[in-house]
């Protein structure tokens, strides 16, 4: 297979069109632009629907007016989009509809500005708008991951009918790298669930129950599928963990830059190694059931996904953190340096 | 004659028989059957998609024989958009009323009708928030009591009635804008003309179709029904002009 | 093999992220692993726009680089930013007609090249990023130079434009081949 150079935002268009995906519905932000310009640009080559929306609030609905429609849908944005996109998520959550939303996380809180962070760990994980909400978040690391990535969003947000958010950040949306693309697939058929026009018995999408007992089997019936998640779907690697006396817990672009520092310190002979969560819901627990000595947290946040770890490993080893914010993005060295802080039992800003 | 006799004390049959849930003297009911009447008229009932609201048409679905789709408040006209761009041959429509439509989802229908989009929005307008209970809405009279406009709208404090209509038939994207109310057999029958004319505006690929009508709520107005039909004659009508205020069809439009 | 952490910095319009990509491209043709990441903030207008390309044989871990092997400064305001990070044994071009000093370090390789006035005298003032490129292969092997010309050559679609990038790219590597 071929390898090109491709910048993440572009790769993750490329690669949802080859998906099937064939709606995109889209609002201008900053580091994320790439995506709605290449679906323009693409999109009706591929017999499929581009719309700029006029906000993302009116993005997500539309993602669930076509993903309702049986049509692979999707949308994109970074964090004060995604803020927008809550309302709808919580809608699609509650009406079971499928369909795939990409944040590209910038620096918060506000406006904050268009540098990569991490600090929509919470809102991703905890945060799908209101009522009990969660769905799949996939975290990439690699331009190339986000690629392999995208048909696996649109697969599993179909079979356990919930919306996937895929988690990147600016560094990934705004960096080239080779990737391999795959092959094109055809776009599924619509499921019978959708909304076509009534031919037999009429399809209603909603996410009303008004009754107090409708609403509780609902839910309960939500709850179990968010535990067939928790116990099917976590996925994480694990990068020279094995004799690791301590482990350094990162995703996405925080955890390329962990990965370094891990090279760094094993090259002065302290045994580092590196869990890197793929879904941060479900967050990879099993990740957990061993433990060295001594954790640390690296998050381009102010500690979000640290509170995970703690209830992972639940006392049994003390948690270090180590995060920068507001789209600064710690040196292998730095980390490094966090690293031998932590086997020797100081917590860097903790 | 004797067909349109029959036609008139026959169900539809895109309108369930079931009860509706609706308050005594609610005019949804009439609206929702002006709705099925156009679906069959038309003949499209198996390729239609409607796209309920939040407000009392929330379960609009229990009464209508189609597929539906249920949206977040004032959404109604981006989820259509979604459906109808991947259905381009389907028919779709929104069901909306005032607080929905005028104000929580003011940017959706704008835009919606700036991008032309091929929908149809059957917009009730009964000038009060009816499923919260009475609050003040983008349509209410001046002077009006509700429940957060105790001492009668203020129009210093709270702007004036908004006309949508007018606005969004001032819109390049609108095929067709029309106001009617269901206030008694004739408005009825000229309120049947104007869904039916949204919906041909969506099938012939000419634009937005869109009917404002004039609605009641007896229950959170403190009337009768009967005196609820009367208010929204002499109050409403005048505050909220009636007639088609653009029709692509027409020349002169 | 060694991991090239080369950064690429001058005023916007200078082909910065231009020269950052054709590296990247060459690198991918010799089946190199890389990484391109641009300074994608409102420095792109104006000021201070650099890039960062990460060679590697191995997977790249951070695109993010702190103590660059190589910077290429364009400008004065590059050279005087980026001059210090260079990792010690690591490698400084730079545009002499622009930065109007030479590097200061003396734990590093330090190439001035009047690059501007080299590309105005070839009559492709527009090349000058190239001159430097040229120069910074010549000092230090950091991609196979046939690689290099031909994913310049691949990323150009004006016939003209190709021949004076090359003829940019010879002088330039004759600059920083000189002891």
């Amino acid at each position: 297979m071929k390898r090109i150079l491709m910048k993440g935002n572009e790769a993750l268009a490329e690669a949802a069109i080859r998906a099937g995906c064939r709606a995109y519905f889209g609002y201008p932000i900053t580091p994320q632009n790439e995506v709605p310009e290449y679906m323009a640009r693409h999109m009706p080559r591929a017999g499929g629907v581009f719309v700029q929306a006029e906000s993302e609030i009116a993005a997500i609905n539309m993602v669930h007016g076509a993903s309702g429609a049986g049509v692979r849908a999707m949308a994109s944005t970074s964090g004060p989009g995604f803020s927008l996109m809550t309302e709808g998520l919580s809608y699609m959550i509650g009406s079971r509809l499928p369909g795939v939303v990409v944040n590209v996380m910038r620096g918060g809180p506000g406006l904050g500005n268009i540098a990569p962070s991490q600090g929509d760990y919470f809102q991703v994980t905890r945060g799908l708008g209101h009522g009990d909400t969660h769905g799949i978040v996939l975290a990439p690391s690699t331009v190339q991951e986000i690629v392999d990535l995208m048909p696996v969003a649109f697969e599993l947000s179909e079979r356990y009918r919930l919306p996937v958010v895929i988690a990147a950040d600016g560094i990934l949306g705004q960096m080239m790298e080779p990737v391999t693309l795959p092959e094109p697939i055809a776009p599924p058929p619509p499921p019978d669930w959708a909304t076509t026009g009534a031919v037999g018995s009429p399809r209603v999408i909603s996410s009303i129950y008004l009754a107090p007992e409708d609403l509780e089997r609902h839910v309960l019936s939500l709850m179990r599928t968010y535990q067939e998640i928790r116990e099917r779907e976590q996925r994480w690697e694990a990068y020279r963990a094995d004799d690791a006396e301590v482990l350094v817990v990162a995703y996405g672009t925080a955890a390329r830059v962990v990965r370094s520092a891990v090279d760094r310190v094993r090259a002065q002979g302290l045994a580092a190694g590196l869990i890197r969560p793929i879904t941060l819901w479900p967050f990879p627990t099993t990740a957990f059931e061993r433990s060295p000595r001594r954790w640390l947290v690296v998050e381009l946040s102010a500690g979000q996904m640290v509170e995970d770890v703690r209830l992972a490993l639940s006392g049994r080893a003390p948690v270090g953190f180590h995060g920068r914010v507001g789209g600064v993005v710690p040196s292998p060295a730095e980390v490094a340096e966090a690293i031998r802080s932590a086997v020797v039992g100081e917590v860097v800003r903790a | 004659m004797i067909k349109d006799m029959v036609e008139v004390t026959s169900r539809p049959r895109s309108l369930v028989d079931v009860p509706l849930h609706y308050c005594p003297g609610c005019t949804h009911g009439t609206i929702h059957r002006l709705v099925a009447e156009a679906i069959d008229s038309l003949g499209i009932r198996e390729r239609t998609i409607g796209v309920a609201s939040v407000g009392c048409s929330v379960f609009i679905y229990n009464y209508l024989d189609v597929d539906f789709q249920q949206a977040p408040h004032g959404r109604a006209p981006a989820v259509a958009t979604g459906i109808k761009r991947v259905l381009p041959d389907r028919v779709v429509f929104t069901y909306q009323g005032d607080g929905d439509l005028a104000s929580i989802g003011t940017a959706e229908i704008l835009h919606a009708a700036a991008r032309g989009e091929r929908i149809t929005v059957i917009f009730v307008n009964n000038a009060i928030y009816g499923m919260t209970g009475g609050q003040m809405a983008p349509t209410t009279l001046s002077g009006m009591k509700t429940t957060t406009s105790p001492y009668g709208r203020d129009v210093r404090q709270a702007g004036g009635a908004l006309r949508v209509v007018e606005l969004l038939a001032g819109i390049d994207g609108v095929a067709y804008a029309a106001r009617e109310a269901v206030t008694s057999p004739a408005r009825i029958h000229r309120a049947r003309r104007a869904v039916e004319a949204a919906f041909r505006a969506q099938i012939e690929d000419r634009g937005l179709g869109i009917v404002e009508l004039l609605s009641t709520c007896p229950v959170n107005w403190k009337l009768p029904p009967v005196e609820a039909v009367a208010w929204c004659e002499a109050n409403m009508i005048p505050a909220f002009p009636l007639g088609v205020l653009k029709d692509t069809t027409r020349s002169g439009d | 093999m060694a991991v090239h952490e080369i950064v690429i910095a001058g005023f916007g319009g200078q082909g910065v992220l231009f020269l950052g990509e054709v590296l990247a491209q060459a690198a991918l043709s010799e089946g190199r692993e890389v990484t391109w990441l641009p300074a994608y903030g409102p420095e792109q207008r104006g000021g201070t726009a650099y890039c960062t390309v990460v060679i590697s044989s191995e997977p790249i871990g951070s695109p993010v680089v702190s103590d660059p092997t190589v910077v290429i400064a364009m400008n004065r305001p590059s050279l005087d930013r980026f001059e210090h990070a260079v990792r010690p044994g690591g490698l400084i071009v730079c545009d002499s007609t622009l930065t109007g000093r030479a590097p200061e370090r003396t734990d590093v390789q330090a190439v001035a090249v009047p690059a501007t006035a080299i590309a105005a005298e070839l009559g492709a003032v527009r090349s000058a990023n190239v001159v430097l490129l040229g120069a910074a292969l010549a000092a230090h092997p950091i991609l196979a130079a046939e690689s290099v010309r031909a994913a310049l050559d691949g990323m150009v679609a004006d016939p003209q434009v190709v021949a004076r990038n090359a003829a940019a790219f010879e002088r330039g590597a004759r600059e920083g081949s000189r002891p």
